[in-house]
């Protein structure tokens, strides 16, 4: 036992409780003061407020614990679409500030200079208004392919009304299991005897031969819904039926993505720089093919550069949603630590449990992408 | 172990940003606040982020409006000087924080008095200072004339955690129609965003509707529905547990209503002193000893009306003359037809 190298721990640890259980008394101490009792039994009551755009079911019926979860699925979906916008943009981009043609090089640059010096909150407001100012009203909006409508109250998408969907996910499931089967079973056969499998055009195939069996077999039927406009007042109109993605949702994962995606395409530039020319010449000069050197000698060495820095504009953007409040996207922050706190006026446990959600949510993110760095890692023997 | 002290230290770091709270025991004696105010020397009172008549910044700073007055009023009560405010704009979702952690002295902020705010959440109101209601705002042109007209599938804009959500909600429940509320945190925001079109309809308090409408690009095209869907009485409110103080900022309230019952006016309160009617002499301090029941001098009603005026005053200066709402209403003194009415002085 090594006492030295113990104590400044225990220290630290001493201080950590003492620092912690000074601040938790003294909150008691005002909260006793001024009246205000402490508890998480309102998680329970039913909350009386409505949400405008909700992946459950949700009324103000339900309780505040339900409301929570309608702010965290949003948050969730304007973070997921943002990521992966963000990514395809991101890596476009970055892609194209390193392209021999003057324009395109220009043009790249310019987006990424423009876009990440302006706030974030001004791009947000920015979107929201100019989409406001330049969509139609309802009434006035040109059908997409006939059926999808882009309008100031939101984007109208036709829908799928299923029987039996859950047949269908069976399947879908059933699908995918047996992909990573045949694709194990191709590795080892490779492994083993040389033979190659074309393990593409099986997994393809398996895709949808098995949801189309369930379609025939398994009693499952989707008919598709599309919005068919109707009028409220003699001169304000809305769509009903199909799918409604509101404005704030569209302006808030727009703005979120355009602005990430510059920090990731300069992480994708700097990954690509990287790696060093002998290796691209060399791979040309054992005859690979400019895509091949990209997939197979450049990539993989430039993932393992440009995957840390993207981790954090992942948390980034997940953290940045919260600036949604400000347009009326029904976010965690605006449902929960906005509607909710006000309507009982809990600030210390509704604030506390918004920063649980938000460092569960980030830790989760860098999980994964530690996962995944440590995948892509050169293996040193 | 020591990268888990060190995530530790970060967290706790977090968790105390939470519990800024200031150490201070029960003011044993007199009134806490009462003794900081006078050591201070101004008086702390937090109002909204700028809605005309009620509680607004003109571009040199200064704040006028209904709200503001009540504040000046006890500035003038307490200091003996009605400009000694200081004005902390709040957001709807700030203001009670800000007076339970202490921020502010006076929450006087277009605010609704309801059971679970005044019984649940350390606050005490101290009583109303215009009575409102919660109405809807729709284009001219719409031909919606009543809140009838509306149907399914109806987008309402309002502000973010107000008592406007839970009764916009109950009303439309009752009325079995689906809507879609979309609600934003500050109200200029609202006005942006109904304006563009995104809303059919903007729905918060009537005085706050007639208030933001001027603000709209084309104010003529749009009308406030007849019909009040809810009681909105706002008032101030102060931190529970000060009683002194909590009855210093009721009765400031409280004279300048009773000024204006008694007909008195910034312009004729000092001559109001040799008054026939012992109530007016009482309330502008030439006789009886109430001034000391709530530690202040006996001057204390008469500066007040001096100084920011009897209630009818503020309400001209403020609300009507600016156009927002010329019509008093149930705001009016109960010999006037009105609900004003208040507990005499004495």
């Amino acid at each position: 036992m090594n006492f030295k190298k113990i104590l400044p721990q225990l220290l630290t640890l001493v201080v950590v409780i003492l620092v912690f259980g000074f601040f938790s008394y003294n909150a008691q101490v005002n909260m006793e003061n001024r009246g205000i009792t402490f508890g998480y039994g309102f998680l329970s009551q039913e909350s009386s407020f409505d949400v405008q755009f909700s992946l459950i079911e949700y009324d103000g019926s339900h309780s505040y614990f339900r409301a929570y979860l309608v702010g965290l699925l949003n948050t969730i979906l304007v973070s997921v679409i943002g990521i992966v916008f963000a990514t395809i943009i991101g890596v476009i981009v970055g892609i194209a500030r390193l392209s021999s043609n003057y324009l395109i090089e220009r043009t790249a640059a310019i987006y990424v200079e423009f876009f990440r010096n302006i706030p974030l909150l001004l791009q947000i407001f920015f979107w929201y208004f100019a989409a406001l100012r330049a969509l139609p009203l309802p009434e006035k909006a040109e059908p997409i392919f006939g059926v999808f409508f882009l309008t100031i109250k939101g984007f109208f998408v036709p829908a799928f009304v299923w029987n039996n969907l859950d047949i269908f996910i069976y399947s879908v499931i059933a699908a995918i299991v047996a992909i990573v089967f045949v694709r194990l079973y191709a590795k080892k056969k490779q492994e083993n005897q040389g033979i190659q499998t074309p393990v593409l055009s099986i997994s393809i195939g398996l895709l949808i031969i098995l949801p189309l069996l369930s379609f025939l077999l398994g009693g499952v039927d989707a008919t598709v819904e599309i919005p068919v406009i109707e009028q409220l007042s003699q001169t304000s109109f809305t769509y009903k039926g199909g799918l409604k993605l509101p404005p704030e949702l569209i302006s808030l994962a727009l703005a979120l993505s355009l602005y990430t995606a510059t920090f990731i395409a300069e992480c994708v530039r700097a990954g690509v720089q990287g790696v060093s020319k002998g290796q691209k010449e060399a791979a040309a000069s054992i005859g690979l093919t400019p895509n091949q050197v990209l997939k197979l000698v450049v990539m993989p060495q430039a993932l393992r550069i440009i995957i840390p820095p993207t981790t954090n504009q992942y948390l980034n953007l997940t953290k940045n949603s919260s600036l949604a409040a400000a347009i009326a996207y029904p976010d965690l922050v605006l449902v929960f630590a906005g509607t909710a706190l006000m309507q009982t006026g809990r600030a210390i446990e509704i604030v506390s449990i918004t920063m649980l959600t938000y460092l569960t949510l980030s830790i989760t993110i860098s999980i994964f992408m530690n996962w995944y760095n440590k995948k892509i890692a050169i293996k040193e023997k | 172990m020591f990268k888990l002290v060190k995530r530790l230290t970060s967290v706790v770091a977090m968790f105390a940003v939470l519990f800024t709270f200031t150490t201070e025991t029960m003011a044993a004696k007199k009134s806490k606040t009462l003794k900081n105010t006078q050591k201070k020397g101004f008086v702390r009172c937090g109002v909204s982020q700028g809605l005309p008549g009620f509680s607004n910044a003109d571009a040199a700073g200064n704040w006028t409006g209904v709200d503001v007055d009540v504040c000046r009023a006890v500035a003038a009560a307490v200091l003996g000087d009605a400009s000694k405010v200081k004005f902390t704009p709040l957001s709807a979702k700030e203001r009670f924080t800000a007076l339970t952690s202490n921020e502010i002295d006076i929450l006087s902020r277009n605010t609704t008095w309801t059971l679970s705010r005044d019984a649940d959440i350390g606050l005490t109101f101290v009583g109303v200072n215009f009575y409102d209601g919660q109405g809807f705002m729709v284009r001219k042109n719409s031909g919606i004339s009543s809140v009838n007209d509306f149907k399914a599938g109806v987008s309402a804009c309002t502000n973010l955690g107000t008592t406007t959500e839970l009764n916009m909600r109950d009303f439309f429940n009752s009325k079995g129609i689906k809507y879609e509320p979309v609600t934003f945190e500050k109200a200029d925001e609202v006005v942006a965003a109904y304006d563009a079109g995104r809303c059919d309809t903007y729905t918060t308090d009537k005085s706050g509707l007639a208030a933001q409408r001027i603000k709209l690009s084309n104010p003529d095209d749009h009308m406030v529905l007849p019909e009040t869907i809810s009681k909105e009485p706002l008032g101030p409110v102060v931190r529970q547990g000060d009683s002194v103080w909590e009855d210093i900022v009721r009765w400031s309230l409280n004279t300048m209503i009773e000024a204006e019952e008694y007909g008195v006016t910034s312009a004729n309160a000092d001559s109001m002193k040799t008054s026939d009617n012992p109530a007016v002499k009482r309330l502008v301090g030439a006789e009886g000893e109430l001034g000391a029941a709530l530690g202040l001098d006996n001057e204390w009603s008469l500066r007040i009306i001096k100084q920011v005026g009897n209630y009818g005053e503020s309400y001209k200066r403020n609300i009507a003359d600016t156009g927002i709402l010329p019509d008093r209403g149930p705001n009016q003194l109960w010999t006037k037809g009105g609900i004003l009415y208040v507990p005499p002085a004495r």
